[in-house]
């Protein structure tokens, strides 16, 4: 049995949540100066040239991508030879949220009680937490922080089985034109198909853990998230909702088996700002 | 910065120059201007129906919808970059009634917003939303004037200098937006 101390995880998310913040992915730049060789029109430009110029300036001056840092959400692959010591897991892991948001300059946006809004934890505690028990003695620690605008157009539906394939398609597109310009597109989608109501939600937000530009190894899987970006920038909505051939960057379909009289379909929605970061210990 | 043909706006805006600008043009802004985003909105509300003195001047000003991340040492502001506007969309128009000439935001507004610009003579930016790094370097002074206790969310004065933003709604009834209409 290989011994990890939970303090370990807490200098782990509490680095990640400081550097996630501030540096753009290499896979989202890349996508975004790609998508900025795509487009034609002035507006759309414009607002590239400016998350790019945005993503380079944060990195310089070390002010956070965007002011909204997110609630702190972490996926746990624990593997099952690890026995962790030294404390509680999810307090470990809020103790590196604490820290990173405060030493990192971060804004702390979690408010105690969702309808009396006047309390702020003050902290950004406690994360979202996601634990997966996985084969052998590693952990992997994903940090992402999520924010709320983008995160407020995101959706969930129980299909009829025979709405099918273009019923997928369908309802992710529309949802997606529907929010035009409000979760700040380009955006990248997290979708989860099948499961149950619970599992879908989680599949999709384990789907925007993946780096941009890889398709599903699955060859139906990735022709569906073919097909569902280009029914999304088929919408015309651009770059923040002005116009332009990307709305999104990216589809991220993660597929599970599901119920013979159900079609659960989640979508998470990301703005470009896809902050992600993954630590192996 | 990176624009080209930018119309150069000074706050706070007369009519006059909230109305000289069309849906889609590119504008930077130099001059003060407020924060609030939706606890700020609330109260400033509830001020105004109990008929109570409001904490800021609302007549001819900007607000920008912004909550920004601590200032760290040695900056006037973190990242400040623009919250998603419709979620004030049932106050807007009330300060609108009072004599707010513009608004700053990002996404897309109701109707009711479009029509109070037309009606009172304002002007809806957009910011780039998640340019919050970028933006934050067009902010010369930051100061909390109103509701403390709010922390991102409190009331700000800002001075900016070339901010950069882009029509999203004139005072015509003209959008930016895609699938859109101008009102009629």
């Amino acid at each position: 049995m290989r011994e990890i101390d939970v303090g370990r995880i807490t200098d782990t998310v509490a680095d990640m949540a400081r550097r996630s913040n501030i540096e753009l992915p290499d896979d989202v730049v890349a996508a975004l100066r790609a998508a900025r060789e795509r487009e034609t029109l002035r507006i759309a430009r414009e607002v590239l040239d400016q998350l790019l110029l945005n993503a380079e300036r944060a990195r310089e001056t070390g002010l956070p991508l965007c002011q909204d840092t997110g609630v702190a959400v972490v996926f746990i692959d624990l593997g099952q030879d690890v026995h962790l010591t030294g404390g509680d897991l999810q307090a470990a892991v809020d103790d590196g949220v604490r820290r990173g948001y405060q030493e990192g300059y971060l804004r702390k946006s979690v408010v105690r009680d969702p309808l009396d809004r006047s309390t702020n934890t003050g902290d950004n505690t406690p994360a979202v937490m996601h634990l997966r028990l996985v084969a052998g003695d590693r952990v992997t620690v994903h940090f992402a922080p999520k924010g709320g605008g983008s995160e407020n157009m995101s959706a969930l539906w129980m299909l009829t089985p025979a709405q099918g394939r273009s019923g997928v398609v369908e309802a992710i597109a529309a949802q997606v034109g529907a929010a035009g310009g409000m979760p700040c597109p380009p955006l990248v989608l997290g979708v989860g198909l099948g499961g149950t109501f619970e599992m879908s939600a989680l599949l999709a937000k384990r789907a925007l853990l993946r780096p941009l530009g890889g398709p599903s190894p699955i060859p139906e899987v990735a022709a569906l998230e073919r097909d569902m970006l280009d029914a999304v920038n088929a919408t015309g909505v651009g770059p923040m909702g002005l116009g332009g051939v990307t709305t999104a960057l990216a589809v991220h379909v993660e597929r599970h088996p599901c119920h013979i009289a159900s079609l659960p379909l989640a979508l998470n929605v990301q703005c470009h700002a896809a902050r992600h970061m993954t630590v192996l210990l | 910065m990176t624009s080209v043909n930018a119309i150069d706006l000074t706050l706070p805006l007369t009519e006059e120059a909230a109305c000289s600008v069309r849906a889609g043009d590119v504008v930077h802004l130099t001059g003060p201007l407020y924060t609030a985003r939706d606890a700020a909105h609330q109260r400033l509300v509830a001020l105004i129906e109990a008929g109570e003195e409001l904490p800021i001047e609302i007549a001819g000003q900007v607000i920008y919808y912004c909550g920004p991340t601590p200032a760290p040492p040695g900056r006037p502001i973190g990242s400040a970059g623009p919250t998603t506007s419709y979620r004030m969309d049932d106050f807007a128009p009330e300060l609108h009634r009072l004599g707010l000439r513009g608004t700053i935001g990002k996404g897309n507004r109701s109707a009711h917003v479009r029509q109070a610009l037309r009606r009172y003579g304002g002007v809806y930016f957009v910011a780039v939303g998640g340019a919050g790094a970028l933006l934050a370097e067009h902010i010369t002074v930051a100061e909390v004037v109103a509701y403390p206790e709010l922390g991102p969310e409190a009331i700000r004065r800002l001075e900016v200098e070339q901010f950069p933003v882009i029509v999203g709604y004139d005072c015509r009834g003209g959008t930016a937006f895609v699938g859109e209409k101008p009102l009629t």
